[in-house]
């Protein structure tokens, strides 16, 4: 199991640590539900170096993203970021991921802990025909999220930067926190906006003491895995490995708006049909019309009690005080207002087909 | 950590606290502190008669959903119903406006297997 830079420094305040994708990684400090809070009302700082990073660079660094991943990278500018996937060769999705251009011909792509080895193989064996300079750096490269509707202004003093003007996915190379090129990103996984700071693993310390320290009028909080896993599903974002898959399509994900067919990727020319035809079945959000939590593996079930299909993620919600949680399900109960059934135990509790996300900030 | 000297445990971080022939059971503090903040406590067992071991409802934190045991064989005649609107008693006073469930003892000379403060102690290495 490896240690992030701040391992001992989340001990130290007290955290519950879990083993999670290889890594030992804070799951709550004070509690999920004021952790949950916190990020919603205030800001709070999460240690998610666990993320992968890898850089491209070179004449071929656009043409082997291209090919890749499904979104189209040729938009990206200088400063700008942009959601994508990894599509596998048998309709299904290797990692989602999101893509960074930091100079003419570099660009950076953080990818989840639990695929880093995976993606690198998938990447390079397209990038042998190519030959585009790839470099893996998540093991000397930290990731802090700091997250919040107060997250401008409480890390406004720590960079010259106005960070009020760094529009959602987009960044800025900057000074902060006393180190000198830090990636401050408009980014992040929680709906409620902030930054993602990516630095070097001796520079995290650092960081993160100033970070707590700046926001200490603003009551920031350090945020773990947990409040990060039920500010995401609010949000309706996918996390890999319960809600895509090697065996999840984008199109059935949701993810057609990250599919662009103006260019050739990894199995475009299915997903096209698939996208052309429609799919068999979709990823819903559904929220509990009675008691009940929701869990990952449980049945949908209609309303004669027939499994139409599981939950991929599910979660009581912090914010609505109610059940909620993502699944697949045939097209005809995927429309806002269709109604399931969620077998929890004994009991096949009614649930409603809602717009996502389940949240929405103010 | 707090385990009162007066309740009876169990192996599965259940307290008993026995009045006459009824036990009020609700789980420990230190089984409220290694799940997290409670978030659902699910008993549909009330009016129900079941064995020692057999399982009488649920309580699920943030991530984790975890069966209830029946300390003690017995009817079920009371359910803490303040816990379906506010859970996160079970976590602010596990012993007090926390307790789950009231049994009544159909076997009461199974409350000699109960572990004294003591036993749980050295069983959580408290």
């Amino acid at each position: 199991m490896k240690n992030t830079a701040l391992t001992e420094t989340h001990k130290a305040l007290g955290a519950k640590i879990v083993p999670f994708a290889g890594y030992n990684m804070p799951v709550s400090y004070d509690g999920v539900n004021l952790e949950h809070e916190t990020v919603r009302k205030g800001v709070g700082v999460f240690d998610v170096s666990h993320m992968g990073e890898f850089l491209i660079e070179g004449p071929k660094a656009l043409e082997l993203i291209q090919k890749v991943s499904s979104n189209d990278a040729s938009k990206l500018t200088i400063g700008k970021a942009q959601y994508s996937c990894l599509p596998n060769e048998t309709g299904g999705i290797v990692d989602d991921l999101i893509i960074y251009r930091i100079k003419e011909e570099t660009y950076l792509l953080v990818v989840n802990a639990s695929n880093i080895e995976k993606d690198w193989a998938h990447i390079s064996k397209y990038n042998e025909t190519l030959g585009a300079d790839l470099r893996n750096i998540s093991d000397d490269y930290s990731l802090l999220a700091i997250q919040g509707p107060k997250a401008v202004a409480a890390m406004q003093s720590l960079t010259s930067v106005d960070l009020s003007q760094i529009k959602f996915y987009n960044f800025v190379v900057a000074d902060f926190a006393g180190i000198d090129y830090v990636i401050i990103s408009a980014t992040g996984y929680t709906g409620s906006g902030g930054f993602e700071v990516y630095c070097k693993n001796n520079e995290v310390q650092q960081i993160w003491e100033k970070v707590l320290e700046a926001g200490e009028g603003f009551g920031i909080k350090p945020i773990g895995l947990a409040a990060r896993d039920t500010l995401r599903l609010e949000m309706g974002y996918c996390l890999y490995g319960n809600d895509i898959d090697e065996t999840t399509s984008p199109i059935e994900a949701g993810l057609g708006w990250i599919t662009k067919f103006n260019k050739d990727f990894v199995n475009a020319e299915n997903l096209a049909k698939e996208k052309e035809r429609g799919p068999e079945r979709k990823l819903v959000g559904f929220q509990l019309e009675d008691r009940g939590i929701p869990r990952q593996g449980y049945d949908i079930v209609d309303g004669q009690g027939r499994k139409i299909g599981s939950v991929t993620s599910g979660t009581m919600s912090p914010s609505l005080g109610k059940g909620i949680g993502l699944g697949y399900v045939p097209l005809i109960f995927s429309e806002t207002g269709s109604k399931l059934h969620i077998q929890i135990r004994k009991n096949a509790v009614p649930a409603t087909v809602v717009r996502l996300p389940f949240y929405k900030s103010q | 950590m707090n385990i009162p000297p007066e309740l009876k445990y169990t192996k599965d971080h259940e307290w008993v606290r026995i009045e006459d022939n009824v036990a009020t059971v609700g789980i420990t503090d230190f089984a409220q502190g290694e799940l997290g903040d409670i978030v659902y406590v699910e008993v549909e067992t009330l009016d129900e008669t079941l064995d020692r071991e057999e399982v009488f409802g649920t309580v699920e934190a943030v991530k984790t959903v975890s069966d209830l045991f029946q300390p003690l064989s017995g009817e079920i005649i009371a359910f803490n119903e303040s816990l379906e609107d506010e859970p996160e008693k079970v976590n602010s006073d596990p012993y007090g406006e926390g307790w789950m469930v009231k049994i009544r003892l159909s076997e009461p000379s199974e409350i000699e297997d109960l572990l004294s403060a003591g036993d749980y102690k050295e069983l959580i290495g408290a």
